[in-house]
């Protein structure tokens, strides 16, 4: 089955296509990891397309959509999600959601990567890939990581050790989705791990947004 | 061939639409929204909005294409408003609307929100005269535009210089203990009141004011102290004539803006759109002072007039039937986007 996956929780989306076969072996066709700071929207569908005409496939041959639920910065992250659960629902196939950091780095480690306000977004992973903590936001001096750090290697002063630079991947976000592609009946809803509650500080007033 | 399917989505504020027409014909119009969620707030939370669009979003989508009775693979073009509006709530709206376009292999139409609200009113009452003047209050805009072609030339005459007319509604609405959003419990309170009970401010209506801007800052800080002035006095505050006099003053200072500039720019055309577009005093002051100066007025129903998909759908095909290049892929949102663009 061909999957596309999207990813925009970090700063650099990732728009992947790949041959999963029936007994999971994942061959990746072609990636598109993208610099995008805040500017998700207007890239990921080029990124998208891009993709496919690497892979030489349309978009009629998918046969799943993967999305990174984050965490990440609401706005972009959102981007992702709504437009692989928009994908998936106009060609009718499944849309299945993962943990964003699932898809970083792989076997023993805690992934970290930038939650803005100083903080970090975090799991730690033992030696077979399992998640055993997280994801969570935390101050990054009060981080206690279990194995190497993978991730945003800007943190490593304030997390008192060395970060190995690494992103999301194609490969990791079929990873993680492993079990859901095998069934998707037991995907759940593609809703975002936003960890934080909204500032839900109104606007002092809500200012027209006509400018001319 | 039979005119164009077209699906529009709006996301610019607290409503999720998707509307669905074929030409000028209204076929679907499915909104949800998250007005409750933002009541305590007294004002829309741009977070929260923008979670509730993404919820929303395909269910929305599902219930639109139903109630029109059309498949996905029928459609033939989608539109979206890609500003102005809050950023995070248009950007959900956008990036669904880029992928159902990309998905269903069919062009996609950013469009002015703005120009949507004066599109909106082609589905009921047939093609606009062009030139049409275009008065436009809700929560978020207080503008009035001269309208030459919808599909290529929008100008702005004028607009609010502090507060959105319904933003002054919302304000008022809270000091008299009335309901978010605080039109229609003004609307409901004004029946039973005296509308020249109370003589409030008309803002930037001096002979050296500019003629088509708006100001409803200073009215709205007038019917706070009045208010405040009864209560500290101990004496009962009449709401229904501070609401019908309030309402009389912002109708009265909408309806006279546009009216001059009808007549100023030789326009014999005037469109009512946005959700104060629904206040029942403004309907009726446009109505008697457009007749007096013969002048048509044409104004949508009230399910029209608020944020709806159905709109942006109307402004998407008017697009298409001009033969208006569609927007590239990389087609993003705009918060503050100019009204001179009614396609980016
Ligand atoms: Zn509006």
């Amino acid at each position: 089955m061909l999957v596309l996956a999207l990813d925009t929780a970090t700063p650099t989306l990732v728009a992947g296509v790949a041959r999963r076969s029936a007994d999971g072996d994942v061959e990746v066709l072609a990636e598109r990891a993208v610099p995008s700071g805040n500017r998700h929207a207007e890239l990921l569908v080029p990124a998208v397309r891009e993709a496919l005409a690497a892979a030489g496939v349309a978009l009629a041959d998918v046969g799943a959509v993967v999305a990174g639920l984050g965490p990440g910065p609401f706005t972009g992250l959102r981007v992702g999600v709504v437009t692989a659960a928009a994908l998936a629902d106009a060609r009718g196939v499944p849309a299945v959601g993962v943990c964003s950091l699932d898809a970083v780095g792989t076997g023993e480690r805690t992934v970290v990567t930038d939650a803005r306000r100083k903080e970090v977004y975090w799991a730690a992973y033992d030696a077979a890939g399992a998640r055993t903590g997280g994801p969570g936001v935390v101050r990054p001096e009060e981080l206690a990581a279990a194995g190497p750090l993978v991730g945003d290697p800007r943190f490593a002063d304030r997390l008192g050790a060395p970060v190995a630079p690494a992103e999301v991947t194609t490969a990791g976000l079929l990873r993680a989705a492993g079990p859901q592609l095998d069934d998707p009946s037991s995907a759940g809803p593609l809703v975002p791990l936003y960890l934080r509650r909204p500032d839900a500080v109104p606007p002092t007033s809500f200012k027209p947004v006509t400018t001319s | 061939m039979s005119e164009p399917l077209v699906v529009g989505f709006e996301t610019s504020c607290d409503e999720t639409g998707v509307g669905v027409v074929r030409g000028r014909t209204l076929l679907a119009d499915a909104l949800a929204t998250s007005v409750a969620e933002h009541e305590r707030f007294g004002g829309v939370v741009p977070e929260i909005a923008s979670r509730a669009h993404l919820e929303a979003m395909v269910p929305t989508v599902h219930r639109a294409l139903a109630e029109a009775g059309v498949a996905a693979s029928d459609v033939d073009a989608v539109a979206v408003t890609a500003g102005p509006g809050l950023t995070g709530a248009l950007l959900v709206g956008l990036a669904a609307a880029k992928a159902y376009a990309l998905a269903l292999d069919v062009p996609l139409y950013g469009v002015n929100h703005l120009a949507a609200h004066v599109a909106v009113d082609e589905l009921q009452h047939g093609r606009l005269a062009e030139p049409s003047l275009a008065l436009l209050v809700s929560g978020g805009h207080s503008s009035l535009l001269l309208v030459p072609d919808l599909s290529r030339e929008v100008t702005s005459l004028g607009r609010t210089v502090d507060d959105a007319a319904g933003e002054a509604f919302d304000k008022v609405a809270r000091v008299l203990g009335l309901p978010f959003p605080g039109g229609p419990p003004i609307d409901r309170a004004a029946r039973e009141g005296d509308p020249s009970a109370i003589a409030f401010p008309r803002g930037l209506t001096g002979p050296r004011d500019a003629p088509y801007d708006f100001s409803f800052s200073g009215l709205k800080t007038a019917v706070a102290r009045w208010v405040e002035a009864r209560q500290r006095a101990g004496e009962p505050v009449p709401v229904a004539d501070v609401a019908a006099s309030f309402q009389e003053a912002v109708a009265d200072v909408l309806t006279a803006k546009a009216v001059r500039a009808c007549r100023d720019h030789g326009v014999d055309h005037l469109v009512l759109g946005g959700g104060v577009a629904a206040n029942s005093r403004l309907r009726a002051l446009a109505e008697e002072r457009c007749a007096a100066a013969g002048i048509v007025l044409r104004v949508p129903r009230p399910g029209l007039c608020t944020d709806n998909g159905a709109m942006v759908a109307a402004l998407g095909s008017r697009l298409a039937e001009a033969g208006v290049e569609p927007s590239a892929p990389d087609l993003g949102a705009d918060s503050s986007l100019p009204i001179d663009v009614v396609t980016p």
